[in-house]
């Protein structure tokens, strides 16, 4: 399972990258794995207000569906445009080719609850 | 008999193996099993080009005997073990006297006087005890041995190939449902040609100190072939496919045979009295009351067990199994509809393939079917049982 340094995470098991303003955010190795082959991933379309902590979007497997939480305050820019006909991004390049979407933050947007590296992976040994 | 610990599931014979594999495990019916090895839908897909290996060591294994085991099976079953050959597999099912399946079974003759009748891993222990009252008055004793056996599954086109060489017995001469004793990899087993894939494939009951070796010279032969490990996971969806019922979707107190389409292993006109006989045959001159159907999802969101099933926006019935089909590369799912709707939705243009292609719904999806998926109508197109068709024949 890896968890990459530069990143940080949600306890939802995302992965948040914050440049500039923009929050670009996916699904951990963690998630992916514990979903299996993902089949379908649900996200706002852009110019959807989001809020943090509530959910919006899903992620669908094989045998299961998850909620996707925004990690932060803002407005979606833009959605994956490869997950639709490739949704096994999400398994087989989590953090890079299956980014899911990014969103610009609100101007006072302060991010709270984002974890550490090591506080994710902390989270994810508790988990099993 | 063992009693295990209340918390802790338990393991099969071949748990070293699957965490050698990095299986992904998961507790099944009290049991620790492997869900998937890498994933669950290359897992499926080998199964159908090739072959896949399942653990299946979490089923029941219950043996009946004695003079009287035929009569007391044919009383406690709605099926006719009387009347099997020697040699011969049954799928059967047990009911309550309410006509409620209390569980779905394979039987196997092994003798005159003795019977395996394999369970569900979940009502084994149900099974034990009903068939034990039933068998009361009758010369037949009842003993759960599924500690005594190990089962593993080899299923697929390849599967005849890759188990030949490696078993005594002539695996031309072994007939679809039929159970023979002979050896595989030097070790005695039970081997039958059963399975629930819908592909050709052979069952392998044998002792558990064998499981191991039999299972890693299965792999290490098969590999050539494509064998490989297959989970839960990859078992559920090529059920699924081969629209096979599974207990605690399709079956369950609250269904009879009939309602799942069937009522063929129902034996009415067996002699003499079997429980639930006045129910089922009520049962069998009412009209339906429900009807199990196929469906293939028109949108990617998957139809999941409980999801109502809507005909023009009222819910007219409730899906009971769903799951993306790596075959067809859509959703599928079966589900309990009133029989108006079954009628009505299934009268539309009929459903032009029926070999397992990878294709999308026919023209627009028929928007009066839907599925509450989570909130949020998605049409559905009705499709005929089963989805998938195998192509490669066995021996008849």
């Amino acid at each position: 399972m890896t968890v990459p340094e530069n990143l940080s995470y949600t306890p939802e098991h995302e992965w948040v990258a914050i440049n500039d303003g923009v929050a670009s955010v996916g699904i951990t190795d963690f998630a992916q794995q514990a979903l299996g082959d993902v089949v379908y991933v649900s996200v706002p379309a852009p110019g959807t207000a989001v809020t943090a902590g509530e959910p919006f979007g899903e992620v669908e497997s094989t045998k299961s569906v998850s909620d996707l939480y925004s990690p932060v305050d803002g407005e979606v820019i833009e959605a994956n445009p490869e997950i639709d006909d490739d949704p096994g991004l999400v398994n087989t390049d989590p953090y890079g080719a299956g980014w899911l979407l990014r969103i610009r933050m609100a101007d006072d947007a302060d991010p709270v609850g984002l974890l550490t590296p090591e506080e994710y992976t902390a989270l994810t040994k508790e988990a099993e | 008999m063992i009693t295990p610990d209340a918390t802790e599931p338990r393991s099969t014979p071949l748990r070293g193996v699957h965490e050698q594999l990095g299986a992904s495990m998961t507790e099944f019916a009290g049991w620790l099993m492997p869900l998937r090895y890498r994933s669950e839908t290359a897992e499926h897909q080998a199964v159908r080009a090739s072959a896949g290996l399942f653990d299946l060591s979490h089923m029941g294994e219950i043996i009946v005997d004695g003079p009287g085991a035929a009569a007391a099976l044919d009383y406690a079953l709605v099926g006719q073990p009387s009347s099997m050959a020697p040699g011969r597999a049954r799928y059967t099912m047990i009911c309550a006297a309410d006509g409620g399946v209390l569980d779905d079974l394979i039987v196997y003759r092994l003798d005159d006087q003795e019977f395996l009748v394999v369970a569900n891993a979940a009502n084994t222990s149900v099974v034990e005890t009903a068939l034990r009252e039933r068998a009361d008055g009758h010369d037949a004793q009842i003993t759960d041995q599924t500690e005594a056996y190990a089962l593993i599954a080899i299923q697929g086109p390849a599967a005849a190939g890759i188990l030949g060489p490696l078993t005594d017995v002539a695996l031309d001469g072994v007939k679809y449902y039929t159970g023979h004793r002979g050896t595989v990899a030097g070790r005695e087993v039970l081997l039958a040609r059963t399975g629930y894939t819908g592909e050709d494939g052979f069952e392998v009951f044998s002792q558990p100190g064998d499981a191991e070796h039999i299972w890693m010279t299965l792999s290490g032969a098969g590999a050539a072939a494509g064998l490989v490990p297959a989970g839960l996971a990859a078992r559920d969806t090529l059920r699924l496919e081969a629209g096979m019922p599974l207990y605690g979707s399709e079956l369950g107190p609250d269904t009879t045979p009939f309602d799942a389409g069937l009522g063929r292993v129902v034996k009415l006109d067996k002699p003499g009295d079997f429980v639930g006989r006045a129910a089922l045959a009520a049962a069998a001159q009412a009209p339906p009351r429900r009807v199990l159907v196929g469906l293939r999802g028109g949108t990617r969101r998957v139809p999941r067990h409980g999801y109502p099933v809507l005909w023009d926006g009222q819910a007219r019935g409730t899906v009971t199994s769903g799951a993306p089909s790596p075959t067809l590369g859509v959703p599928i799912a079966m589900a309990y509809v009133e029989p108006e709707v079954a009628a009505e939705a299934g009268a539309g243009p009929p459903e032009a393939d029926q070999h397992g292609a990878a294709d999308g719904p026919h023209g627009a999806a028929d928007s009066r079917l839907a599925v509450d998926i989570r909130g949020r109508a998605e049409p559905a197109v009705l499709t005929p049982l089963p989805f998938y068709h195998r192509t490669h024949e066995r021996p008849r």
